[in-house]
């Protein structure tokens, strides 16, 4: 399975294509293609996207699902979703702490 | 400290406005993604796994605390509040938005600073050894030298687009604390029998993929053919320098393929022809930028040994950090202090924007307002009165920056990885951590002594692993982290190369591996001044691989 991530133009925030082809700042929400023809259909979107200059470096991150949350395969993948590792007080798990805590 | 005249205030205000006008079109879409990178890579803008990264060229480590400030000012208006001290003496912002980076070069501007050749295939920052201008052991101020090679080389159009990057490091001191031996060109600047300056000159050292120490090239090459010379190198490189291959395109790898003599010769031929021509420095000119860098008049400070020796007794804490962060200064009233970014447990090299003020701060209190940033990813305040070392001691208390560990086992620089880096395989800084908290103990420390740990989250070695005396270097295997550990590098004069000592150790294990050695070594030196590296020399890798892996040959 895979979702694709992208870092945003205007400020290079993480982001991943959504449903509806919107780009989500948590992996949470990234659509998941489960076969090669949705992969294929994320590519396109992506290279759209690309095109348009809402997003750059665009690429197709492999996932496992656990417990029905989008699982990245590699740590390079996880901690991109989280954030650096040694600051849990920064980037995306900052602001998933916050809402948690609320 | 050297200041910007017109010429380099129109300079680096067109370069903004230049850039600020490609962001802006970039952000309308009018530059493509392909169009823009190249543009903005020149202006020190990378893209990382969070986020853009901004990289500040600090020229040869120097800073005002007028430009602290400044970079306190900027983590804390457009970044996260800290900012990332480089092994390149740089500074490198992890959060900045692509839209303000236009803002912060203006910023950066107004204080006589900017990003330029902080990346992409030109002459990189130039670097320099931190006590340069106050060490006691220095023939000359290097940083005169590396001031000239940064005019000439900013924008320079031959060398603008060379086969790969080219990082040039400036000493002028026998005890080499800028690493000159593993740099493109190093230059070890020295006086000849006639009391003439002049540089030994070093090319093709290098770390990443083929690490690599330089070959001396010159023994005495005068002040004044600087230029020549080292045009002469580049052109050499420039034109035959292999474009073909990234990874073999540095000039460490023209050295090697040429051969060190032949090479030689082609430079000596091209150096022959431009001797005179322009390129050579009129003593004048050198002279003249020489008066940027007048050392500060430091007033007789003689009360320094009582004021030390008594701070001494009373506070041990004091006494370490003395021991460990002071370094003799040319003047016996100073000293050069080593503020470390290394607080156990902390992000190698990381300073907040708090803490970049106080520090500005007590530069101007204690310091002759400047303010250096070591290769080891310390901040130094060159010119610190001794009898002002137990007040200023007492200040780093205070803010958390008084780590007696400079050298130590914990003193560890760390690339920041894959916590940060895109290019990364695997983590550096929380190893970093995990190391620093295992011998947090300062007895501990000292009784183990010198010993340099450094740390790479990939290949491309910005932690400088392979000349640590402990190298350790990130990798993925499998999806999974693992480390490989190198003994026996240094980057000191007569550098040397680390050998692997044998397979890679996972996260969990790779503290125990780095505490395994050091027991090895405290079991087998001849005594508390026999540092690791020379007991590694001594000793080979036999005692150390029996140890890390000597029961798993056993079990086999
Ligand atoms: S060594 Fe590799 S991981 Fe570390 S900063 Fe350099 S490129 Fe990134």
């Amino acid at each position: 399975m895979k979702i694709l991530a992208a870092n945003r133009l205007t400020d290079g925030e993480t982001v991943w294509l959504g449903a509806g082809d919107r780009w989500v700042e948590t992996i949470d929400a990234a659509h998941v293609a489960r076969d090669k023809e949705a992969e294929e259909r994320l590519s396109a979107a992506g290279d759209a996207a690309l095109a348009a200059n809402l997003v750059l470096d665009v690429t197709l991150v492999d996932i496992d699902l656990s417990d029905g949350r989008v699982l990245p395969s590699r740590l390079r993948e996880r901690i991109r979703a989280g954030g650096p590792s040694i600051h849990p007080d920064l980037g995306k798990q900052a602001r998933n702490a916050a809402q948690h805590a609320a | 400290m050297y200041r910007y005249d017109e010429f380099d205030h129109a300079f680096v205000k067109a370069r903004v406005a230049e850039f600020g006008d490609q962001v802006a079109r970039r952000l309308s879409g009018t530059l493509t993604e392909d169009e823009f990178k190249p543009l903005r890579l020149m202006n020190g803008v990378y893209l990382q796994l969070h986020a853009y990264m901004l990289r500040i060229a600090i020229p040869y480590g120097s800073l005002s605390p007028r430009q602290l400030r400044k970079l306190a000012h900027i983590a804390r208006t457009y970044d996260k509040g800290y900012g990332h001290f480089t092994t390149r003496q740089n500074l490198q912002f992890h959060w900045p938005k692509l839209t303000d980076v236009p803002k912060i070069l203006e910023e950066l501007a107004e204080v006589e600073m900017h990003c330029i050749q902080t990346s992409g295939n030109c002459i990189r920052n130039v670097t320099a050894d931190h006590f340069a201008g106050a060490a006691a052991d220095e023939v000359a101020d290097p940083r005169p030298y590396a001031e000239i090679l940064r005019q000439w080389s900013s924008l320079h159009p031959e060398f603008s687009y060379l086969p790969r990057k080219f990082k040039i490091a400036v000493t002028g001191a026998e005890r080499d604390r800028a690493a000159i031996e593993v740099h493109d060109i190093g230059l070890h600047l020295k006086k000849n029998d006639k009391g003439e300056l002049g540089f030994a000159v070093y090319v093709g050292g290098g770390l990443g993929r083929t690490p690599m120490v330089a070959k001396k090239i010159r023994d005495f090459l005068p002040e004044q053919d600087l230029l020549s010379y080292t045009t002469a190198i580049l052109r050499v490189y420039n034109l035959n320098g292999r474009r073909d291959n990234k990874y073999k395109a540095r000039i460490k790898i023209l050295v090697h393929e040429t051969g060190t003599e032949e090479l030689t010769a082609a430079v000596e031929a091209e150096y022959a022809a431009l001797k005179d021509s322009e390129l050579r420095l009129p003593d004048a000119d050198i002279r003249a930028i020489e008066t940027y860098f007048k050392p500060p008049r430091l007033a007789a400070r003689p009360e320094g040994d009582r004021a030390v020796a008594t701070a001494g007794k009373t506070n041990p804490g004091f006494a370490d950090w003395l021991g460990r962060n002071a370094t003799t200064h040319r003047n016996p009233d100073y000293a050069c202090v080593t503020i470390s970014l290394k607080g156990i447990g902390e992000v190698p090299g990381d300073a907040s924007d708090a803490q970049m003020d106080a520090i500005a701060d007590l530069a101007e209190q204690y310091g002759n307002d400047e303010i250096r940033v070591s290769h080891e990813q310390n901040l130094i305040l060159p010119h610190v009165a001794r009898a002002d070392l137990p007040a200023l001691h007492a200040a780093l208390v205070e803010i958390g920056l008084a780590t007696a560990n400079a050298g130590l086992i914990t003193d560890i620089i760390a690339c920041p990885g894959l916590d940060y880096c895109a290019l990364a395989n695997a983590r550096s800084i929380p190893v970093a951590q995990e190391i620093s908290q295992r011998f947090a103990s300062q007895a501990r420390q000292a009784e183990i002594g010198d010993l340099q740990v450094k740390i790479s989250g990939c290949i491309n070695a910005c932690g400088h692993h392979h000349v640590g005396h402990i190298g350790i270097l990130g990798v993925e295997k499998k999806g999974a982290e693992l480390y490989q550990i190198t003994l026996g590098g240094s980057a000191r004069e007569g550098s040397t190369i680390g050998e692997i000592i044998g397979r890679g150790f996972g996260p969990e294990e790779i503290t125990d591996a780095v505490e395994t050695i050091v027991e090895t070594y405290l079991a087998h030196r001849q005594g508390r001044e026999e540092t690791f590296l020379d007991a590694y020399r001594r000793l080979g890798q036999a005692p150390f691989k029996e140890a890390l892996y000597g029961h798993e040959a056993r079990a086999a």
